[in-house]
């Protein structure tokens, strides 16, 4: 087949999947998007297959069907709660596969490099495309394919730590080897010595060892991140298999590869900007792993956490009108979605208002309660983000807070010394009286302790997220 | 150990320190439990109640004494009682230890602990246990019935066949616990509520229970309740004057007083004039819950109602709580129960006086042999400190000043990164050869386009996002797919590989994003 239709089957794919993104500006919208994504895979893939270049087919297809069936029964089989491991081990294939791609541009590139004249003429493809190339081109290729196989091996050990941090094989706490960040530093200093070097003699090793390097940083700076810090992570890592993909693009002169990187690495791009506005903290110092210093002795915590049992709770919510609900990371480890999404249906018949405030880090995912609160079929038009309930707490007769922590701190408003200070929580210590559902007495993840569990309105829930649930469950009818 | 309960030797005293339901909660903790027999006859509760609860009864007072370890009760023991104690038992009362010199004497020579309930500091942890709390509760809402009982009209407005009834005008003076509690009884019985405080934090919260604040035009640095424990203390001559204008201009306007004003060890102020008491309607009543240290008005007598002259009744009595003896001694015996627990970390039934805990420290009076009173102060402040002063509100002229200097700035900050953005692609463009800049600038493009569209995906559907944007990432598939049909075999394998990885993605991916899309439903 002619390039021409590659090309024009290109373009398509490439609207189609700007407008796959675009659409999931809405929920209903969104529902067509992934159609957009999944045509524009397709005709690409089609287009590919017979466009020039390719061959053995039936290998290829083979292998895209066996793909599939494994990715089917993946997909159809996790949790829900299970996503955020998804996530970060499918981000390990991309890596892993842009750094096969960019190995074989090398070869390929000395394979065609060692060809006469006459045996390059006989060329086709990818091959015939880097016998075009002169002196200087073939310079910016050597750069390109390094490029792309250094992110993508960042991106692929990163993803595997990230997968065994999320999915508890790996603990969740960040360690790092003596030496920190010097360790990177010399880590990304070889690797750039090892392109010098490899642009000079064009040899393998030089590449191998800039990889090896690269594996590295991606294994050490993401062990070095602790567990809440999750959704920044799995969504740098998102941009990075992006960027990876446009660098491979660059290095075998496919457009729709650039254009969908390019894509990809924006959105995981802003999507880790987000994340860390919300948590007030800026890029570097995420990446880097642990919370600044204090700037001096944190304030005092008085008074005592006062327990309540679920008698308590359900006669105050039987008394309410206004209900919120927030959720964090523990609803998602005790599986208590269900629960939440029933005693939300019993207080809804019941004819009060609850919502569900959502902070934009809760969760090890972005956008990680919201799915998970789907699930449940809670449904969507009753769970807001935090500017947009924030000024309603204090109208609220009832908020519970269940299995979240450093997002409704006070002390990152009350507090200039916290660590946490400066960062946007949810203001629930307003509401008249709060509840607390948590397993025990310790503090978050930062380390923090919370001044909401003593104040003078809030009680706490103790017991597992849902268990506590179900026994509140049979006095609500 | 053994707690016990005397009957209240006090004239007129109902309450009981102990009750059957505190006694069941206190037997959870460990104890025995005993009660003079007959002890809660005058609060409602019959020996035979006890009894089912598992309490021993005892019939004298001198065998209770002889024979328990703690000694629960409400009113400040005489001489004659404290004889009966002896080393190492507990006493839990009312004590009055700052007026009660004797008293403490007495129980420090006969070495035992006594712990006063007045004496609990007024943080959070120990509201529980605060018994002056829970009896100026109480002593506030009776004031406001007593009150409504020698008033001859009603508390709410009413337009009847009959005619127009107008509301009753109550003024609360001195807005604590008991204050409140006024205010709430009285707003709920439906009279306009007025009240005052020398206290300005306590505004918020008697506007909470649904009653009118009453400011004063008093510029002077007004008192934090927060370096006094929370309590009121003396105020300015200038503060005082300010306050009797203003309650003079009140004083012909209001039908009830209810008046609550007392500083810890001191006399009570004056409040209320003989002349505002004159200036007052015929029938009107005066509620004058300080009438134990004096009165806020001078003309109360303690424990008596009078009717003056031109026909204000004033009521002094003391015994509120006393008159409604089963409400308070359920609360008070409730107190005491909170008490045991602090005092019982293990639930052994054993005492464990910790007298490192500042609130077992702040109400221990004696202790073994020692006078331990006055305590020293506690190491939490009872109440936040004062706010600061909120941020002002800005002009709509400020306003839109600032507007205009951050739009500027935005468009300045926009200009410097097109310009600098320019120049690095200039500079690019430069050095690079063409073939490279074609893709270069398709790169860019695509980047922006990503930028713009992204901005608009909603928060929810972050994860969805990741899934979608981690399937199409797998475009690097192309890649492979070009490569597969070369001719050497470990760019095939390498390709092969891709492939292989790159199909599971697109199929997870997908499907998955399609799966959790299908969840989002609206109500």
């Amino acid at each position: 087949m002619e390039f021409g239709f590659t090309t024009a089957a290109y373009v398509v794919a490439a609207v189609l999947f700007i407008l796959s993104l675009g659409g999931l500006s809405g929920q209903e919208s969104a529902k067509r998007a992934v159609w957009y994504g999944i045509v524009g895979m397709g005709l690409a893939v089609f287009a590919t297959l017979i466009g020039p270049g390719a061959g053995l087919w039936w290998l290829s297809i083979i292998l895209i069907v066996a793909g599939g069936l494994i990715g089917f029964q993946l997909a159809s089989k996790v949790e829900m709660t299970q996503m955020p491991e998804l996530v970060a081990g499918m981000h390990a294939l991309v890596g892993l596969a842009a750094v096969f791609v960019g190995f074989n541009a090398h070869f390929e590139l000395g394979r065609v490099l060692l060809m006469d004249d006459a045996a390059k003429k006989t060329l086709e493809g990818f091959a015939a495309l880097l016998a075009k190339k002169d002196g200087v081109e073939i310079n910016i290729l050597r750069v390109e394919a390094a490029l792309g196989i250094w992110i993508g091996a960042v991106t692929f050990t990163g993803s595997v730590i990230a997968y065994g941090k999320l999915s508890g094989k790996v603990t969740s706490a960040a360690t790092k080897l003596p030496g920190g960040h010097i360790l990177n530093a010399s880590a990304a200093a070889l690797s750039f010595l090892c392109l010098i070097w490899y642009l000079n003699s064009g040899g393998f090793f030089p590449l191998l060892l800039l990889t090896i390097a690269a594996l590295f940083i991606g294994y050490h700076l993401i062990m070095g991140i602790g567990g809440a810090d999750m959704p920044v992570v799995v969504s740098m890592l998102n941009s990075y298999s992006g960027w990876a993909a446009a660098a491979i693009g660059f290095s075998l002169g496919n457009d729709l590869l650039i254009v969908v990187g390019a894509l990809v690495g924006s959105s995981g791009a802003i999507l880790s900007y987000i994340m860390c506005k919300a948590m007030n903290r800026s890029f570097v110092s995420v990446i880097l792993g642990g919370f600044g210093g204090a700037a001096g002795p944190a304030m005092e915590v008085e008074g005592e956490q006062i327990a309540i049992d679920a008698e308590g709770v359900a006669t105050a919510l039987d008394e309410a009108d206004s209900v919120i609900i927030i959720p964090g990371y523990g609803m998602a480890v005790a599986q208590a979605q269900q629960n939440v999404a029933e005693l939300t249906r019993r207080l809804r018949a019941k004819g009060k208002n609850v919502r569900f405030a959502i902070h934009p880090v809760a969760g090890r995912l972005p956008g990680h309660m919201n799915v998970l609160l789907a699930e449940a079929k809670v449904p969507y038009d009753i769970v807001m983000e935090m500017d947009e309930i924030n000024d309603d707490f204090p109208e609220t007769d009832v908020a519970i807070v269940i299995g979240s922590n450093d997002i409704v701190n006070p002390a990152a408003q009350e507090d200039p010394n916290s660590p946490i200070a400066g960062m946007p929580v949810l203001e629930c210590w307003k509401a008249k009286q709060v509840f607390v559902s948590k397993r025990g007495q310790g503090t978050g993840y930062s380390g923090i302790e919370n001044p909401l569990f003593y104040k003078e309105n809030t009680r706490m829930f103790y017991g597992d997220a849902k268990a506590s649930l179900d026994t509140l469950l049979t006095m609500i009818n | 150990m053994k707690i016990g309960t005397p009957k209240e030797i006090f004239e007129g005293e109902n309450r009981v320190a102990m009750t059957p339901d505190s006694a069941k909660q206190l037997q959870k903790l460990g104890y025995e439990c005993a009660i003079e027999s007959g002890a809660g006859v005058a609060a409602g509760f019959s020996d035979a109640t006890y009894e089912a609860a598992g309490v021993e009864i005892i019939k004298t007072a001198a065998d209770l004494w002889a024979d328990v370890d703690i000694v629960a009760k409400v009113r400040q023991p005489n001489a004659d009682e404290l004889e009966l104690l002896t080393k190492g038992k507990t006493l839990i009362s009312f004590f009055n230890p700052a007026g009660n010199e004797e008293g403490m004497e007495l129980a420090k020579s006969k070495g035992a602990n006594v712990i006063a309930m007045e004496m609990v500091p007024r943080i959070s942890r120990a509201q529980k246990m605060d018994a002056l709390s829970s009896m100026a509760n109480i002593a506030g809402y009776r004031a406001v019935i007593e009150a409504g009982n020698n008033f001859g009209r009603f508390f709410t407005g009413q337009i009847t066949a009959a005619g127009k009834v107008p509301p009753a005008k109550v003024l609360v003076v001195g807005a604590g616990v008991a204050g409140l509690a006024a205010i709430g009884t009285s707003t709920s019985l439906g009279a306009i509520t007025l009240a005052f405080d020398v206290r300005p934090e306590v505004a918020e919260q008697v506007e909470s229970m649904g009653a009118e604040f009453v400011y004063l035009d008093f510029e002077e640095e007004q008192q934090d309740g927060a370096s006094t424990g929370g309590y009121a203390s003396v105020s300015s001559p200038e503060f005082r004057e300010a306050q009797l204008a203003k309650f003079r201009e009140l004083a012909p306007e209001v039908d009830i007083v209810i008046t609550t004003a007392l500083i810890p060890n001191r006399e009570a102020p004056e409040l209320w004039t003989e002349d505002m008491v004159a200036a007052m309607k015929p029938g009107s009543v005066i509620v004058d819950l300080a009438a134990e240290k004096g009165g806020n008005c001078k003309l109360t007598v303690a424990d008596e109602k009078i009717v003056t002259e031109n026909g204000v009744t004033i009521i002094g009595y003391t015994d509120f709580p006393s008159r409604m003896a089963a409400q308070s001694s359920s609360l008070y015996a409730t107190n005491i129960r909170h008490m045991m627990a602090d005092l019982t970390p293990e639930k052994d039934g054993q005492v464990n006086h910790n007298m490192e805990d500042d609130v077992i420290r702040g109400a221990t009076v004696t202790f073994e042999g020692d006078i331990t009173f006055p305590p020293p102060p506690p190491k939490v402040q009872a109440i936040a400190a004062q706010k600061k002063p909120e941020v002002k509100e800005l002009t709509p002229e400020e306003k839109r000043e600032q507007e205009i200097a951050a739009f500027k700035a935005q468009t300045k900050q926009q200009v410097t990164l097109l310009t600098v953005g320019a120049v690095l692609m200039l500079g690019v463009g430069l050095i690079a050869p063409a073939s490279f800049m074609q893709h270069f600038i398709v790169f860019v493009l695509a980047v922006f386009v990503g930028f713009q569209v992204i901005w608009n995906v909603s928060h929810s559907l972050h994860t969805p996002l990741m899934a979608v944007t981690n399937a199409i990432s797998s475009i690097i598939i192309l890649g492979a797919l070009m490569q597969i049909g070369s001719g050497s075999f470990l760019v095939i394998l390498l390709a092969a590989l891709s492939v292989f990885m790159a199909g599971i993605n697109i199929f997870g991916g997908f499907l998955v994003t399609r799966r959790m899309l299908a969840m989002f439903q609206k109500s």
